[in-house]
């Protein structure tokens, strides 16, 4: 597969992955405004995956759309993080999750604004203003989660622990990242981990929650290796394209 | 105290004097304790509907079949979030809490729109809610931005701005149902022809029947009766149909040079089954929602908590 | 501050659509403190992309007249028109006034 393509479907799946566990929890929010603000970002994540696709479509030139990409592709081909694949168990693993992904997004994006290719960096340029506002909501929510009761220090704790493993593949470099790289088109990991890493730690801090020891890699989403739950995010998203194939909607 | 002290008599008069001439009733007004409670039902109500309105478009927010589709669910569902809220603050201006509200709906003391009591079977039921469930209370919103209570006219006002997409959305999704496969085609009868009833019964029953209605038209907080609000939305609905290829189930032209149509009898029966709890969802809806508020509950004090550290002085 | 109240407390919130222009009360919403507030209100009411500024305050901090108040309050006030421009009878041919 072009690297190229590869790299834009890793940054798209990554953002419409997330976006459908957050459609998942639309009316189910602890408040209302939550509810709300939950959308918005599950909204933003939609529309800077769409564009991607839409592109990587183009860029692709075998006559598909960018809803081909989203809804006739198989788990294997799909290259999101395991990260966003991981279920809402409870608000505090949607917060967690969220947190560590919007931190990734940020300087993930702040990097992507320099590259060489124009689409990427104009996508950077604008999404970085929305990933920037969900940082900001989410490392907010972070502090009131381990920082307020003890039953809500316990629950993140708990999610802190169960994720945690999931965030080392986010800055494993696939051969796409490493092309994309050297051509000065894609970002650099290691700064991005940098950057994530003294977000993370600052966050904890005033929440009073700690980085877990230990360093193990689980998950290989870019190279289309994923836990159990995608295959049934996909079976779900997937089904009246599957089902109706001839359908135009 | 300089200000002037009424007795309840004149009290009522100055307010009945306001309704007369189409002053609108603000929160720190004196109103009757019937027109309190009377908008308390009413506007309660009203938010409980958008709020549980949420949940059969819901059901298919995560196999909408394309992006676009997606995105366009997913913001009207927040919409419909939004919207919930600009009426409970209504609401709370009379002096009950949104807690309150929420124990009452829980109760089952505080109703919502029946209509949301029947499930989403296909896709094409988000073509049918948008057009005809958002439809049909569209028509209903428009005539109650001239209500009498001053923040329930202004909620009704921003609440109309917004959904003017809404029901756009939904004859969109119909019309291209039916410029698609045979299957889609049927999926869009078969759609209207579940929706189309509940919608009707949205405008609440017939005005000899309301409970309700004759106070409420007195106070100007309904300015246009159930019947007249049915008849305008029958005859706005039927050549929508026609357009999409669609076949309204059983209506009558009741009057042939001016293209007049009537619905036909419609079955009360189910509808006071469905209000009184026994539609196919209430349960469903009812159980989500509260599964929703108990899970937040953590949530929610923590909040609280976490406030209170913060700002110990 | 009804802490008792698991939805928060209510915040009003004003709204600026256009820089320069004045912060317009456009509806309230509920918040827990005054971070998720200025949150909360940005989510609901700038989601047509209406909003510059926004302003939120916590309700029980607006102080206002009482209907009861009004007439002396207001009234009054409304007598006083040679506090407005067309009050003055000036000169024909008076330029930039």
């Amino acid at each position: 597969m072009d690297f190229k393509l590869k790299y834009y479907l890793q940054i798209a799946d990554n953002a419409l992955i997330l976006s459908h566990r957050l459609g998942e929890v639309v009316s189910r929010g602890p408040y209302l405004e939550e509810d709300i603000a939950n959308t918005n970002v599950a909204l933003d994540l939609i529309g800077m995956a769409e564009s991607i696709y839409e592109q990587a479509a183009l860029l692709e030139d075998k006559g598909r759309t960018g809803d081909d990409l989203v809804y006739r592709r198989a788990e294997h081909q799909y290259f999101n993080a395991n990260l966003v694949e991981q279920p809402n168990k409870d608000f505090a693993y949607i917060l967690v999750r969220q947190f560590l992904m919007d931190a990734f997004h940020v300087y993930f994006l702040t990097e992507l604004t320099k590259s060489k290719d124009e689409f990427l960096a104009a996508v950077a340029i604008k999404s970085l203003k929305e990933v920037t506002y969900h940082l900001r909501r989410s490392s907010e929510w972070m502090i009131r989660l381990g920082d307020g009761t003890a039953e809500a220090s316990e629950r993140t704790k708990i999610a802190i622990r169960n994720l945690w493993k999931f965030k080392f593949e986010l800055f494993t470099e696939s051969e796409a990242d490493l092309i994309m790289k050297e051509r000065g088109e894609g970002v650099d990991l290691k700064v991005v981990e940098k950057m994530w890493r003294q977000k993370v730690r600052e966050i904890f801090f005033i929440a009073q929650l700690e980085i877990p020891e230990g360093e193990f890699i689980v998950g290989q989403g870019k190279s289309g290796n994923h836990t159990e739950y995608l295959g049934k995010i996909l079976a779900e998203m997937q089904f009246l394209p599957t089902h109706y194939p001839d359908a135009v909607w | 105290m300089l200000t002037k002290e009424l007795s309840e008599d004149q009290l009522l008069a100055e307010f009945d004097l306001k309704i007369a001439s189409d002053i609108k009733i603000e929160p720190r007004d004196w109103m009757p304790e019937e027109y309190r409670n009377q908008l308390i039902r009413q506007i309660s109500q009203h938010a409980h509907s958008e709020i549980i309105g949420m949940q059969p478009e819901g059901n298919w927010l995560n196999r909408a079949p394309s992006l676009r589709s997606k995105k366009i669910l997913m913001a009207k569902i927040q919409d419909e979030a939004g919207h919930g809220l600009y009426l409970y603050s209504a609401a709370e201006t009379l002096g009950i809490s949104r807690e309150q509200m929420i124990a009452a709906l829980h109760a089952g003391k505080a109703k919502y729109a029946s209509v949301f009591n029947y499930p989403s079977l296909n896709w094409a039921d988000m073509g049918a809610i948008g057009w005809l469930v958002d439809g049909a209370a569209i028509t209903n919103q428009v005539s109650l931005q001239r209500t009498s209570y001053g923040p329930y006219a202004r909620a009704m006002v921003r609440i109309c701005k917004e959904e003017s997409f809404h029901q756009r959305q939904g004859y969109e999704i119909m019309w291209r149902m039916m410029q698609g496969t045979e299957d889609q085609k049927r999926m869009a009868q078969d759609a209207l022809n579940r929706w189309w009833y509940p919608a009707l019964m949205m405008f609440g029953p017939h005005d000899a029947d309301s409970a309700h209605s004759s106070k409420s038209m007195k106070w100007k907080i309904k300015r246009e009766s159930n019947d007249h609000l049915r008849a305008k939305f029958v005859n706005k609905s039927i050549p929508q149909a026609e357009l999409l290829g669609l076949k309204v189930p059983d209506v009558k032209l009741i009057d042939e040079a001016s293209g007049i149509y009537e619905h036909t009898a419609i079955n009360w029966e189910e509808f006071w089954t469905v209000v009184n709890g026994n539609g196919p969802c209430n349960k469903q809806r009812i159980e989500h929602h509260i599964k929703a508020h108990e899970d937040g509950e953590w949530v929610r004090k923590t909040a609280i908590a976490a406030d209170l550290k913060h700002h110990t002085n | 501050m009804n802490k008792e109240d698991n939805q928060g407390q209510l915040w009003e919130v004003f709204l600026q659509t256009k820089p320069g222009m004045a912060f317009k009360h456009v509806g309230s919403v509920h918040a827990f403190d005054k971070e998720l507030a200025v949150q909360n209100a940005r989510d609901l009411y700038t989601r047509r992309g209406e909003g510059t500024g926004l302003w939120v305050v916590s309700s029980e901090e607006i102080v206002a007249v009482t209907i009861n108040e009004a007439e002396y309050f207001f009234e009054p006030i409304d007598k006083k028109i040679y506090r407005h421009p067309t009050f003055y009878n000036l000169p024909e041919g008076v330029k930039n006034m």
